[in-house]
């Protein structure tokens, strides 16, 4: 049993709701404990280092020294992007110095050392025992789902702080996609921005950032589009019907792409129903793709058992014709020995 | 007991402005053993000179303190004019009461006593110095040159024209280094290969010079005038005295090779010539690809050789030579931008080429003859953007110099393309445009004029879509977001020093900056010198340099090689490191302390307490040793000595200082 302490963010009983849906169908089944980090706060988000660098910090570092002090031990789970980016940047910020421990210490007045690891859930879903439990409780895997796995910025940078070596093209959910049988496709916006709050704020330059996502993803292939942020979903999911909108109005396709968390899917290919993991309650309708493609499924699995059968066929048949011929083979080398046998028997009998 | 004479200097107004020089005189006179202090308003001048020369003799003095400039600067004015005197010209010493003095202060007062102070240190130190003598080293009469580009071609050709043998060792199968590989040469437009090829042919025809292709400098010793060093060539598998050159084998050969020439746009076969005008102008085999050799199945090549000159049984040949001088031309590589720049697709868009490649795509030699093909589908682009400063200016991602060439050959593709595509569109992302040289602004003009938009920004990222390459960057003069949808990107990226360069440097003990470019001796006064005496510097190893730069440094290496080759012996430097054995504990830390490889422990036997006992010591390399002392401070039982500057004589340096 893993065990972990969870900081759950505000998004996770409001607009990301589904994610925490399916990250607890999928924990539960794969036997990752996750423990609510008694009376946690708001980890401040941009509005806390807009205020002030200290309150940045010291807001974030007050849920990690209850963690401390409450769930000794236990690495910090933050599913959401968010919370996980300003919880790393003030651990990264305490393990700088004792000056700085001291100074967190001042503010939120209780001790923090800065123990334990901050985590997002993809890096939990990165160890071999998780995967191999994924695998294990695989029912059906999501065949013919091309998917495009969707970062966003916020799990990846600022490098240094997220340890992140790969901020372009990173991997984990690639990985696990492949694991439940999705097929990745290889794409250029996997950490772009999705606009964030500036959608609300100024939506008219923030708006075509969302619409190039789609665009991008949709230009190599993707059926959806899988995430791991809660405000990514949200800026995508429930923005895909004013894009497209938008787009219908200028004349061009809308896109049909819908939005998933990755926990979602694998949770999906556990057996769960998709309303069992919360695809029932997307902005963009969710369901049918997962349907076409589940019948896309069945028909390939048809098509390959067909191909196998008739292989095999071929195989026996051409199996039955050596054996045919190697008969003939040995009843005519049989033949002539017994006329040698005869034709000696007669010049012995002569 | 010693007669010292003091000679202070006003230096105009540049000492004598901020330190009351006479009273630092005066305070002199009472210095024990001074016998003689003069001032002067300019004591480096011919009437100051012929004033000390006449003190020495009026004065009888032998050991003499100047009190003026730096060191660095007259030091070795006085040596030279002590040599004309009965004193030794090592028993002198330059208090600095300028550089570290009058100039770094403004108070009259404290920079007097400071004055005064240098002074008695400086008397306190002559006072112990012992009189030191040059011996005489050797030159072999030969230049060793390595790598075989146009810096090195240049360098070997200058010093083979003055009629000394040259020695060119080059890695590759064939000189010509980068300068070959390029299509035309800024501003003139000249074609590359058509100056360089005959360049090759000149060293490889000129009877002077000896050129060791394939090969690389296996192991150094040595010193100035006397360097031995040994060079591997590597097994070309062809008797190259029965080689004509023909070709048969490399027509028929049947494995194909990714060809490097060609920047990997085009296949070479695994017997090979690197391009058609090589020199030498004969194949050798690869052995990693060649299927006789790595499978042991084929020999296609043996069998048609007409004069059978196919040597499936060649291996490394070891020749050791002495060389009285050794020229570094070894050269740069461009940087290896994939794994430094994911946003630009990390390689995995066959669009976005490197300048190298474009070189190659436009020259009429290369693997499209000359038409400007994109390597995707081998179509005509017609939008192109070119990105300059990859990997150079750039120090979070690769490195922050300016690579200095790039400016003017982006300029010079922008003008390739538009000429030879003229309904196309050239974007240039820059971050400056910077064009110092001759006739080089007119030329970035003359593109402007051409039609290519400069765009001031860099390009943040760059991705597929619908057969076209997207390019988002800023325009910052306009501040505004740029969005370009290119069929073809140029990438201009940062130079950096050629493989290896690190392990040869330090065979050879010549110093590196951080980013490994070979550092000179001295940044202006003497630039194509390294540290190390006998090794000098040509083009690009020293740092990013154009094709003019490069062969002028050549040049200028070439002449320091033909003044040090035209000397029968060289006065060896007497400040260098000397072990007193008595003390010497065998320990070695001064071994692995020294740069320069000049100190060794050898067994030596002693006569100590009427036993003979052999032990190990110190032994330093007279021709080696640079004086730099770090041995001597290393040494903890203080058997290192630099003459010149013992441990007594700085001891008792300090000791005068503190005496207030």
């Amino acid at each position: 049993m893993m065990k972990y302490a969870y900081f759950p963010g505000c998004s996770a009983e409001t607009t990301g709701k589904s994610f925490t849906i399916s990250t607890s169908y999928v924990a539960d089944k794969i036997g990752v404990e996750l423990v609510e980090i008694p009376d946690w706060n708001c980890c401040g988000t941009s509005a806390a280092a807009l205020t002030s660098p200290e309150l940045a910090v010291a807001l974030p570092a007050r849920s990690l020294a209850i963690s401390e002090r409450e769930l000794p031990g236990l690495d910090v789970v933050a599913p959401c992007a968010g919370c996980y980016r300003s919880l790393k940047a003030s651990l990264a910020y305490a393990r700088e110095s004792q000056e700085n421990r001291d100074q967190i210490k001042r503010i939120i007045n209780a001790p923090y050392e800065a123990k334990a690891d901050v985590l997002t859930l993809l890096e939990v879903f990165e160890s071999d025992d998780v995967r191999e439990a994924i695998t294990a409780k695989v029912q059906r895997k999501l065949r013919c789902l091309k998917v495009a796995c969707y970062y966003g910025c916020a799990m990846v940078r600022p490098a240094d702080v997220c340890e992140c070596d790969n901020v372009e093209d990173p991997q984990q959910m690639d990985e696990l996609m492949r694991l439940i049988g999705a097929e990745p496709v290889s794409w250029a916006f996997k950490t772009e921005c999705c606009g964030a709050a500036q959608q609300m704020t100024v939506p008219v330059q923030a708006k075509p950032m969302i619409e190039r996502i789609f665009q991008n993803a949709a230009a190599n292939g993707a059926d959806c589009i899988v995430t791991s942020c809660p405000l990514c979903m949200l800026n995508l999911d429930m923005r895909e019907a004013e894009i497209n909108a938008a787009r219908v109005a200028r004349g061009e396709e809308p896109f049909d792409i819908p939005c998933y968390y990755f926990t979602e899917l694998i949770g999906l290919a556990m057996g769960a129903e998709p309303d069992e993991v919360g695809i029932g309650i997307h902005f963009h309708p969710a369901k049918t793709l997962l349907l076409q493609r589940e019948l896309d499924a069945l028909e390939l699995e048809y098509a390959e058992n067909e191909a196998r059968a008739a292989e095999e066929r071929k195989k026996a048949e051409m199996a039955a014709k050596i054996a045919a011929k190697k008969a003939e083979k040995a009843a005519k080398a049989a033949a002539a020995k017994s006329t040698d046998v005869a034709a000696e028997a007669e010049e012995v009998a002569r | 007991m010693s007669r010292i004479g003091v000679f202070i200097c006003y230096c105009g107004s540049n000492i004598a402005g901020t330190v009351d020089v006479e009273a630092v005189a005066e305070m002199a006179r009472t210095l024990p053993d001074v016998v003689h202090v003069e001032t002067n308003k300019y004591t480096c001048s011919d009437p100051g000179q012929e004033g000390v020369r006449n003190a020495i003799i009026s004065h009888e003095i032998d050991r003499v303190v100047v009190a003026a400039c730096s060191p660095r600067m007259h030091e070795p004015t006085w040596r030279k004019l002590l040599a004309d005197t009965p004193v030794n010209p090592y028993m002198l010493e330059v208090a600095n009461i300028r550089e570290q003095c009058s100039w770094v202060h403004k108070d009259r007062e404290v920079a007097t006593a400071k004055a005064m102070d240098l002074v008695k240190m400086a008397v306190a130190k002559v006072a112990r110095l012992q009189p030191l003598h040059s011996t005489e080293i050797p030159v072999h009469k030969k230049a060793l040159v390595i790598g075989g580009g146009i810096a090195g071609m240049q360098t070997a050709l200058d010093i083979a024209d003055a009629g000394f043998k040259v020695t060119i060792v080059e890695r590759e199968t064939s000189l010509g280094g980068k300068m070959v590989m390029l299509d035309k040469t800024f501003p003139t437009m000249d074609c590359s290969a058509c100056i360089c090829t005959p360049k090759m042919s000149e060293v490889g025809n000129h009877p002077n010079i000896t050129v060791k292709s394939y090969s690389e400098v296996e192991n150094v010793s040595g010193y100035i005038g006397n360097f031995e060093v040994t060079i591997r060539e590597k097994a070309k598998y062809i008797d190259y005295n029965l080689c004509t050159g023909c070709g048969a084998c490399e027509t028929k050969c049947p494995q194909k090779v990714v060809n490097d020439f060609e920047q990997g746009m085009s296949e070479r076969t695994a017997i090979y010539k690197m391009f058609p005008q090589a020199v030498p102008a004969k194949p050798v085999i690869d052995a990693a690809h060649c299927r006789k050799l790595a499978q042991g199945k084929c020999g296609v090549c043996a069998k048609v050789c007409p004069t059978g000159a196919i040597n499936y049984e060649d291996e490394d040949k070891l020749t050791t030579e002495t060389y009285g001088a050794v020229v570094f031309a070894t050269g740069y590589k461009l940087i290896d931008w994939k794994p430094l720049y994911p946003e630009y697709g990390g390689g995995a868009y066959p669009d976005v080429i490197t300048g190298l490649q474009f070189e190659r795509l436009v020259n009429a030699s290369g693997p499209t003859e000359g038409h400007i093909l994109r390597p995707s589908d081998n179509s005509e682009p017609k939008d192109v953007v070119i990105i300059k400063c990859v990997g150079s200016r750039d120090p979070n991602k690769g490195k922050a110099y300016c690579s200095r060439a790039c400016c003017m050959y982006s300029a010079k593709h922008a003008h390739q393309y538009l000429d030879k595509v003229p309904d196309g569109r050239c974007y240039v992302f820059y971050m400056d445009v910077r064009t110092p040289g001759k006739g080089y602004d007119e030329f970035y003009m003359n593109t402007l004029h051409d039609g290519a938009q400069y765009i001031r920004g860099r390009v943040s990222k760059i991705y597929q879509e619908g057969g076209k390459l997207i390019c988002k960057g800023e325009d910052t003069l306009t501040s505004q977001q740029v969005t370009v949808e290119a069929d073809m990107v140029v990438l201009e990226t940062a130079m950096v020093p050629a493989d290896g360069i690190d392990e040869l440097a330090a065979k050879f003990t010549v110093g590196r900056d951080a980013d490994s470019w070979l550092v000179e001796a001295h940044a202006k006064l003497r630039p194509v010198e390294t540290n190390t005496a006998g090794i000098y510097l040509a083009g690009t190893c020293q740092g990013p340099k154009d094709i003019p730069d490069s062969v002028c440094q050549a040049g200028a290496a070439a002449s320091k090689v033909i003044g040090l080759l035209n000397k029968d012996v060289l006065q060896s430097n007497p400040q260098i490191s000397h072990v007193n054995e008595a003390i010497c504990q065998g320990d070695g830390a001064c071994v692995g302390i020294c740069p320069y490889g000049a100190i060794q422990i050898v067994q030596k036997t002693f006569r100590e307490n009427s036993r003979k006992v052999t032990r190990p010591v110190a032994q330093v390399n007279p021709g080696l040793c640079q004086g730099c002392g770090a041995c001597t401070v290393t040494c903890r039982a203080g058997a290192m000595d630099l003459l010149g500057y013992t441990n007594e004589s700085i001891m008792r340096e300090v000791d005068a200082l503190c005496q207030w």
